[in-house]
């Protein structure tokens, strides 16, 4: 494991990638997707290719099972034990394919046919490369169904795959992939649509994979953590290019790349509590890859280039024992240039808050239900049970402080925020925001809540009109609200310049901005009226890394100027223990435990968020190799089907170590929820607390 | 889950009945009140004294003097309770009428449909895999330019083809009325078939096509093809296997639709070749103030459109695993 | 992220290319894209020429469609009558451009107005729901199972004595259920788009919002559809008219002139197949612009039925009720195509 770079380029690699160049013709000109990458993979061993969106890893995936798009144009070498693939036919390629090379895609939603069964699609890998007969071929998919963890596979295996879980699916993928025992498994993205706990099960699957077949695997990523986890060896893409590459412990605590620093220093860390601290953001963004500046690509957003940057771009080179980077300073970083504050880290003012108790509560939500009609068949359309999504909520928030809520996809956190924003007349429970119940607001009312509470979406793109200049989107609320044109016409800027965007940029579109500048723009929007209360859903989760630092800043930034309250709905929990001040963890509809972030984060008690926040990869590779996680079973039960009692029973890893007796209790007795400390409650009967960061 | 099924059926079944309840009373209104059968006997020469007019209008239920809402309720019970859609307007039994027509549309639709839906589908695969090469451009110019041209050009220009090629194929009516022995009879039948085939193949087959083709298109790009490919199946082998299995689920329920409704939907055809089907009716029945068969047809249509609807939906359930669970 | 080909948006192009890629505004894109489809250029300057032929040629033919010329009864083109003449006498080019005008109108204005009733239906009903929707909905459904042929030879022929107009709304009037099944659709999944979510959180009226939000952005689709449904008017229209159920006399159009010209169809060609031949031409050329306004605004929609991939695309291939929409996509091939 501590070969020395050079050798890294000998010939024993299984899968050897030579300057690599892709490139698409596209509306605005020739892309230039992939500039020449190189890379070997030996047998056993994990490469991480990490790089933000657009830095052309997919492609280069792609591109090495050779299932580009017609257009494309590739030039370079990819040899497979030798053997040089790259100008082969698709006949001769689909040899190769699915025997010795396997792919997991991103999307398993999408990845499966879905008009044939599981087995069938299974077979059907194994049978266009092996001479299996039908029950063979049977009786093969079954075992390597067992093998990558599908429950009761005899069942499943003829379940089409809309039967399956997000998870279920990522699995059947994996199976197909190593059906034929292939040399190398090429994972893209593999569990980015996936939730943590799912992505902790289907990373322990395919390393199982890895050591029943021996496979080398190409991992392409975005994830720093998981890139901690799994990679033996790290290449950083940036632009098309690989800017640094070596072995994952190099690349975390000594990158000699300034990309490489920024990114990780843009990362919030789920195991840095306490402490308040701006995040460090990377500034800018990437460059377009139709027409490249000269020199280093990255020069443009690089706090420590000089001129020399600016004109010939860096070679990939050795820049310390066993790291390669593309830099022209990279000798110096570690050295004459410190790694620490190579990124300027701003200021956030601190927040000088009354004890919480004294403080008004601006949004008290108590026995909060929400029950859908379970309609089943699109045909023949009928209703067949209730889907409790949201199922007995109590919080509150109080000024001046950030609550999360946290949880997986399915867990309800989503239609709490909804249900809220509605501001519902008939439901069951109340919901009293600023002091005004709901339920009993007339019109006016309503009208005068909704200038006090805004909302903020997850996604920057849809949630502003493409049709609207940006003026007309900021001005959108004030209008609602009967502000004059004078009045309007003074706010805007004002707003823009509050979200550190220029006042000119009123009359553009939001397709001319970044995902960053837009979702800056949807705070500005929300910040139109002066509300009292911003709900935010998501608001980071669509961005890369480098700007959701900067988003997440001046979220903190503008909470502590302007006196404001978040409701904040996320699913990454390194964000939520960086941002919030008091955090809920959600599972099916019920908070199972709440409390002030440090004592969640820091004393977890309810055994979900123990396994929650194990699952969380973490951006260090030594850390993550000390880790022992806490894997659940299976997925999340169907909010239809609650199970009796605990609802968390069903996967609950600490019910196998009760006594008969304790147990059964977790099976008749929904727990009440009990205080643990100041700020700290749980719903469970045995609930401890237990350090899992 | 059963008994949420039946519910749901018979709360269906009960808003179809009421729908075509409504579009037929409407439809029969609309032509007792337009069409005036009295004007086919005023016009017959000798003229029949204006009494028994009236006596043979009343006898089959279209006499003006006789109150709309008489007759509308006549009509409807005798439909409601005996099945009996009342006699044309030269008295014969609307039901037997309809009986024939619907027997001579359907010899008259088999064969087109069926050869239409087969090399649409197929056609329309092909050039989806063809995409922007010159084959597919012409095959969109030329589907264009069949579905940019009315039915009766289409017809016409068959049969001004057949004469200048001095006849090759007989096309009027549904065979020679000089044709002797059943033998001869039949073979002269298939052979006035050819002609309305062929326009109905033109049309159908390039509507189907089109169909497929987008629906193909859609899958091409799909991850799922991808998935197939990498597994180790050829473009081609994916293509075939998982593409066009997955691309034809939603054409087929547009065709088993668009096949049904062409019962009353091939009125240019009929028409134009002769032959005395339910869609030449549907034309015949309103120059021929035939208010009586008017209703049938209204019922009748009424009811295909449903059929048809639901019918598409089972073929719909049939094909995608994802419907039917 | 697996995006293979990576997108390039213009926010990653330095400031000053950013100037020069804003003047690209999504409309002037869209012309682009448009302009670069050659069918649907030759479809747009044909239909020009149609246009300025049906309107202006008649002023400068020595014979109107009225005159009869005795000289010259059901005579085949020649130097004085290029399309040559029908039984009575008349010129038949004077009879086409008269005929080839109608047709144009009654497109021009049946087509767009079609769209317009779609619109208004889909979308106060798939953004409104519950019993709105419910209501709207059955309607449509009556719409189509009413026997619209029955229905439209009916009274067609008594709107004799007033404006062709009636009949063009007549035709509108029953021909609107199927793209209003699609905007209802497409409304749904707007509904929950977080920009309209944005504007609903915010207080603005809901039919605001349909009108500044909602319709705005199915508006390619719109328009794509009114375009389709101009060539499905003129097709309704000449049909009914084949039969002597549509355009009454003294109003003439191709419809009629093919039904004058079919006896004599295979005996004197130049009766049918002028009127018919215009009839095709501007059919074809409202498609190929369809078909490129199609691919200007979505260029990644490949396929024939655009209007319908865009439910499919937004809803994704199960949610909502696909067998229904695809129903209505059906109903649309015979509409315009009873054969």
């Amino acid at each position: 494991m501590t070969t020395p770079a050079s050798s890294l380029l000998a010939s024993d690699a299984v899968l050897a990638v030579r300057d690599l160049r892709v490139s698409f013709p596209s509306e605005a000109g020739l892309v230039q997707a992939v500039r020449g990458i190189d890379f070997s993979l030996r047998r056993g061993e994990t490469l991480a290719l990490v790089g933000e969106s657009g830095s052309g890893k997919s492609v280069t995936a792609t591109s090495v099972l050779g299932l580009l798009p017609e257009g494309a144009q590739v030039s370079g070498s990819v040899r497979l034990e030798g053997r040089e693939l790259l100008h082969l036919s698709d006949g001769e390629m689909s040899k190769i394919r699915g025997k010795e090379m396997g792919m997991v895609f991103q999307d398993p939603l999408s990845a499966l046919t879905p008009v044939f069964s599981i087995g069938t699609q299974l077979v059907e890998a194994l049978q266009v490369h092996q001479d299996l007969n039908d029950k063979a071929a049977r009786a093969r998919a079954l075992e390597l169904l067992d093998l990558v963890g599908i429950p009761d596979p005899k069942r499943r295996i003829d379940a089409f795959p809309h039967e399956f879980s997000g998870g279920m699916r990522q699995r059947a993928v994996i199976a197909m992939a190593i059906a034929n025992d292939p040399k190398v498994i090429i994972a893209d993205e593999p569990t980015t649509a996936l939730d943590v706990t799912i992505q902790a099960q289907v990373l322990e699957v395919l390393k199982k994979a890895q050591e029943v077949t021996g496979a080398a695997i190409l991992m392409i990523t975005h994830d720093l953590g998981v890139v901690a986890g799994m990679a033996d060896r790290v290449q950083v893409m940036y632009a098309g290019r690989p800017v640094e590459s070596g072995l994952a412990d190099d690349v975390f605590y000594t990158p000699h790349m300034p990309y490489t620093i920024g990114l990780l220093s843009a990362v919030p860390r789920m195991d840095e509590g306490g402490e308040k601290k701006a995040l460090t953001p990377l500034e800018g963004n990437p460059p377009s890859m139709v027409s490249l500046p000269q020199g280093c690509p990255f020069a443009a957003r690089c706090p420590i280039a000089v001129d020399v940057c600016r004109e010939v771009e860096p070679e990939l080179k050795a820049s310390a024992d066993g790291l390669l980077s593309a830099c022209h300073r990279s000798t110096e970083i570690g050295d004459s240039v410190p790694r620490e504050e190579m990124f300027p880290t701003p200021d956030v003012p601190a927040h000088d808050r009354s004890p919480r108790e004294s403080r008004p509560a601006v949004l008290k939500v108590d026995g909060l239900i929400k029950h859908f009609p379970l309609m089943k068949g699109s045909v023949f359309k009928r209703r067949v049970g209730t889907v409790r999504a949201v199922d007995g909520l109590d919080f509150d928030i109080r000024e001046g402080e950030t609550f999360a809520l946290v949880g997986e996809s399915g867990c309800g956190k989503t239609t709490t925020l909804l249900q809220i924003l509605e501001l519902p007349k008939a439901q069951a429970g109340s919901v009293v925001v600023l002091g005004k119940e709901t339920k009993s607001l007339n019109g006016k009312g309503r009208r005068e809540l909704r200038r006090d509470m805004q909302v903020v979406f997850q996604d920057p793109m849809a949630s502003l009109d493409s049709r609207m200049p940006i003026g007309d989107i900021l001005a959108e609320p004030m209008k609602t609200h009967g502000w004059s044109k004078d009045r309007i016409a003074a706010r805007v800027p004002e707003l823009l310049s509050l979200v550190g965007l220029l006042p000119e940029h009123a009359e553009r579109y939001p397709t001319e901005f970044s995902g960053g500048q837009r979702q800056r723009i949807g705070i500005a929007r929300a910040l139109a009226l002066d509300p009292k209360l911003i709900v935010l859903d998501e608001p980071v989760s669509a961005l890369d890394v480098s700007i959701q630092a900067g988003v997440i800043n001046l979220l903190d930034e503008l909470k502590v100027k302007l006196g404001l309250s978040y409701l904040f709905v996320a699913h990454d929990l390194s964000v939520i223990r960086h941002i919030a001040d008091r955090v809920a963890v959600m599972y099916l509809g019920r908070i199972v435990e709440l409390g002030d972030a440090d004592s969640v984060f820091g004393q977890p008690s309810h055994p979900y968020t123990q396994a929650l926040l194990s699952a969380v990869p973490l951006p260090d590779p030594r850390k993550e190799r000390e880790r022992r996680r806490i894997l659940l079973t299976g997925d999340l039960p169907s909010p239809a089907d609650v199970p009796s009692g605990c609802r968390f029973r069903t996967r609950c890893p600490k019910i196998g170590g009760l006594s008969a007796a304790d147990a059964e209790r977790c099976h008749t007795e929904d727990p009440a929820v009990q205080a643990l400390g100041a700020d700290h409650t749980a719903a469970c009967h045995y609930a401890a607390a237990l350090e899992v960061v | 889950m059963g008994r949420g099924m039946g519910r749901f059926l018979l709360r269906r079944a009960v808003n179809y009945v009421i729908l075509v309840f409504i579009a037929a009373s409407f439809t029969y209104f609309l032509a007792s009140s337009y069409l005036e059968p009295i004007v086919n006997f005023l016009s017959k020469h000798p003229q029949p004294p204006l009494s028994s007019i009236h006596n043979i209008l009343r006898s089959r239920n279209l006499d003006p003097n006789t109150p709309l809402v008489q007759r509308y309720w006549t009509w409807i019970t005798n439909i409601l309770f005996h099945g009996n859609f009342g006699q044309t307007f030269d008295g014969n039994s609307v039901n037997s009428e309809m009986g024939r027509r619907i027997f001579v549309s359907t010899e008259l639709l088999l064969v087109a449909t069926l050869v239409s839906t087969v090399s649409g589908v197929a056609w329309g695969a092909w050039n989806a895999l063809r995409q922007y090469r010159p084959s597919d451009r012409i095959s969109t110019v030329v589907s264009y330019l069949l579905l940019a041209t009315p039915t009766p050009v289409i017809a016409i220009s068959l049969e001004t083809v057949d004469q200048w090629m001095g006849v090759p194929v007989q096309y009027t009516g549904m065979y020679d009325p000089g044709a002797q022995g059943t033998w001869s009879v039949i073979t002269s039948n298939m052979q006035h078939l050819i002609l309305p085939t062929i326009t109905l193949f033109l049309i159908q087959a390039t509507l189907f096509s089109r169909y497929q083709r987008g629906t193909m298109l859609d899958v091409l790009g799909s991850d799922f093809l991808r998935t197939a490919r990498a597994k180790g199946l050829t473009r081609r082998q994916a293509v075939l296997k998982h593409g066009l299995r997955t691309a034809v689920i939603p054409v087929m329920p547009l065709l088993v639709y668009n096949i049904v409704l062409l019962f009353t939907g091939a009125t240019f055809t009929e028409k134009i070749f002769g032959w005395h089907g339910m869609g030449e009716w549907l034309v015949d029945s309103i120059t021929q103030n035939d208010v009586n068969a008017v209703g049938a047809i209204a019922v009748f249509t009424a009811v295909l459109v449903l059929i048809a609807g639901l019918l598409s939906d089972l073929v719909y359930a049939a094909l995608d695993p994802r419907v039917r669970s | 992220m697996t995006q293979l080909v990576p997108d390039v948006p213009a926010d990653v192009l330095p400031e000053e290319k950013q100037k020069k890629t804003r003047t690209l505004s999504r409309g002037a894109l869209v012309r682009r894209r448009f302009r670069r489809n050659r069918l649907a250029m030759v479809g747009v300057g044909i239909l020009a020429v149609l246009l300025v032929g049906a309107y202006v040629l008649p002023y400068f033919l020595k014979f109107s469609y009225t005159d009869n010329d005795w000289n010259a009864l059901g005579t085949a083109p020649d130097a004085t009558h290029w399309f040559g003449t029908n039984h009575p006498g008349v010129d038949m080019l004077a009879l086409t451009m008269r005929g080839l005008q109608k047709s144009l109108v009654i497109g021009l204005i049946g087509g767009p107005l079609t769209t317009l009733i779609a619109a208004l239906v889909g979308a106060s009903a798939g953004y409104f729901g519950g019993w709105i929707d419910r209501i709207l909905m059955w309607v449509l459904e009556l719409m189509l199972v009413v026997p619209s042929f029955l229905l439209l030879a009916l009274i067609a022929p008594r709107l004799a004595g007033g404006t062709w107009l009636y009949f063009v709304v007549l035709l509108s009037a029953f021909g609107w259920m199927i793209t209003a099944r699609v905007v209802r659709s497409m409304t749904q999944t707007l509904k929950d788009r977080e920009y309209v979510l944005a504007a609903r959180y915010m207080g603005v009226n809901p039919l605001v919002i349909i009108f500044r939000h909602i319709l705005p952005n199915v508006a390619s689709i719109l328009i794509v559809d009114a375009t389709i449904q101009v060539g499905a008017v003129v097709l309704s229209e000449s049909g009914l008219s084949y039969f002597g159920f549509g355009i009454q006399a003294p109003d003439i159009s191709l419809g009629t002139l093919i039904a004058d010209g079919q006896p004599d169809a295979t005996t004197s060609p130049w009766m049918f197949f002028f009127p018919a031949g215009f009839l095709v031409l501007m059919g074809l050329c409202v498609a190929f612009i369809g078909d490129g306004l199609r691919d200007a605004f979505d260029p990644t929609a490949a396929g024939a039925k655009a209007v319908v991939k865009s439910i499919k695309r937004a809803k994704g291939p199960i949610a909502g009720s696909p067998a229904q929409d695809v129903v209505s996509n059906t109903a649309r091939a015979e509409e315009g195509l009873a054969s």
